[in-house]
């Protein structure tokens, strides 16, 4: 974990209207680890993630990319988008493509690989995450894991430099959300940087190198995994780790 | 499910029950059949007994005479097919185009989107028949060199004047009904917006628009029988010329036959087309 971190965030700030979302986030995520935000449901995880991948202009404060300054209102948000991956919540599969067209789009209209190349990658990629049988297929006949599971394909067919992720579980049933969490693993294991919001403690345990205790618009805690979760110090961080507790999620 | 597919055998309480749906069933198109011959009988019984009936028939349904204009009106109709498929390219062009600038958000295409606006606040609001007078008796009046006083293509401008204008809005409602996730998805993969509107916004809102377009077209159809207004000789005016020859209303029967021959299967295609766009999107909600 030596050299510059392939993601940083300095002291960001985003409100929308009177609404304070984030106010004074600092982040710096090296490369091949990954870091997970938690959190409850509107402390400011997704609007991070939406800011790093310019979807949503920060107020104030900077991101860099590999030391590339992307809030810089010169910088070309297409350029970033084409290094930086993103999986959302609701999937947002076209669904009047094919699985395969799904992932081959970007690939052919951003990156200008010929048709042929390209499908044979993505072909290879479906066959690694166990989708080769879908590629034909619309997005409609397939379950929702499946569905989260080609978004991450799509997202990984252009080799992004970073991948974000923003609760890529929360909107399905828990029969499903393992097959999607083997996925995020495996994609750790091959040393993808990642940056993840997630409600799903066990799995922030198992692959976070880092996690992230957002609470108001500002980290309150962070750290290892095993400390933050089982040992925190700070009081807000206990009482969202209790409730979490309490609903039985951990 | 120990039981094999196929194998199961209906109780005799099921047995039963098909017995009662089936009655219920044979009673239900029997209540149909006998309130049709009831209502549709007693319709033609008022009008084949009124007074006028004779007078009528022999003016408006003159199966003879039909038979004798049935060629010029037919021909007539030609013209208005081909002006509703010369037409319905252009409009498919323009429409586009306005929906597309109403819709961009690209500053420097502010102008276009005041003026597409503008274009289609007027012809939305102004009667096609009027479009098509203005423009018909107007534009050869300016005596512009250049311009053409053909009152085919003036009057063929005029109704794709108007018809753009009804399809840019079904159009643009069309690209505002694909859910903002898509564009977002889109991006976030490093498509311009250019390119998400072409390849994911574009391509789903347009197929969510078919059946209104359809009707469209059906109308287009239709409306093409107002240039006779301009003196074009189409099916309606075809069957005004023969009319006039003999004060007999029969060859306006046989044009409005021939529009129905034409445009009752149109409708029943897009009604078709409908129903199954609404299966499709019942059955992704279901699945």
């Amino acid at each position: 974990m030596t050299g510059t971190p392939v993601l940083r965030v300095e002291d960001v700030y985003k409100s929308f209207g009177a609404e304070q979302v984030l106010q004074g986030v600092s982040l710096a995520v090296p490369e091949h680890t990954v870091t997970v935000l938690i959190g409850a449901s509107g402390s400011g995880k997704s609007t991070l993630l939406r800011c790093v991948n310019l979807l949503t202009p920060v107020d104030d404060g900077v991101i860099r990319l590999d030391d590339w300054d992307i809030t810089d209102p010169d910088v070309d948000p297409d350029q970033v988008r084409r290094q930086i991956g993103m999986v959302f919540q609701s999937f947002n599969l076209f669904p009047h493509l094919s699985v395969l067209d799904n992932i081959t789009l970007s690939p052919r209209k951003v990156h200008d690989v010929p048709r042929a190349r390209a499908e044979a990658e993505g072909m290879a990629l479906l066959e690694r995450f166990g989708l080769a049988d879908k590629a034909r297929q619309y997005p409609d006949r397939l379950s929702g894991g499946q569905q989260q599971r080609v978004a991450i394909v799509r997202s990984m067919a252009v080799s992004p430099r970073l991948m974000l992720m923003d609760e890529v579980t929360s909107a399905l049933d828990p029969v499903l959300v393992n097959e999607v969490l083997s996925t995020v693993r495996e994609l750790k294991s091959e040393g993808m940087t990642m940056v993840i919001a997630t409600h799903e403690m066990g799995f922030a345990e198992q692959v976070a190198d880092e996690v992230c205790f957002l609470s108001a618009g500002i980290i309150v805690e962070r750290g290892r995994p095993e400390a933050v979760l089982h040992d925190p110090q700070d009081q807000r961080t206990r009482d969202f780790l209790r409730r979490v507790h309490e609903a039985g999620r951990l | 499910m120990s039981q094999q597919a196929g194998t199961h055998r209906p109780s005799p309480e099921e047995q039963r029950r098909r017995v009662v749906r089936a009655k219920q069933a044979r009673r239900r198109v029997a209540i149909s059949a006998v309130s049709t011959v009831v209502v549709l009988g007693a319709l033609a019984v008022v009008v084949v007994t009124s007074p006028g009936w004779g007078v009528v028939r022999s003016t408006f349904f003159d199966l003879d005479y039909a038979r004798e204009v049935l060629p010029a009106v037919f021909k007539g109709l030609l013209l208005n097919i081909r002006l509703t498929i010369v037409a319905s390219v252009a409009i498919a062009i323009l429409g586009l185009a306005l929906a597309l600038a109403r819709t961009s958000k690209a500053a420097a295409l502010t102008p276009f989107r005041i003026l597409a606006t503008a274009y289609v606040d007027l012809f939305r609001g102004v009667p096609t028949l009027l479009v098509i007078l203005l423009v018909g008796f107007g534009v050869p009046a300016l005596q512009l060199t250049g311009v053409t006083s053909s009152v085919i293509i003036l009057g063929t401008t005029a109704i794709v004047l108007t018809y753009s204008a009804y399809v840019a809005e079904v159009l643009r409602s069309g690209i505002l009904s694909v859910h903002p996730s898509q564009r977002a998805a889109a991006r976030s993969l490093g498509l311009t917006s250019g390119q998400a509107l072409r390849y994911v916004v574009l391509p789903q809102g347009v197929r969510r628009v078919v059946p209104p377009l359809l009707n469209d077209f059906v109308s287009l159809l239709k409306d093409t029988g107002l240039i006779s207004v301009l003196g074009v000789i189409d099916a309606v005016r075809a069957a005004q010329i023969e009319s006039s020859k003999s004060f007999n209303y029969t060859p306006y029967v046989v044009a409005a036959v021939l529009f129905l021959l034409l445009t009752i299967p149109l409708t029943r295609m897009t009604d078709r087309f409908v129903h199954r766009a609404i299966e499709r999107q019942n059955a992704q909600v279901g699945g």
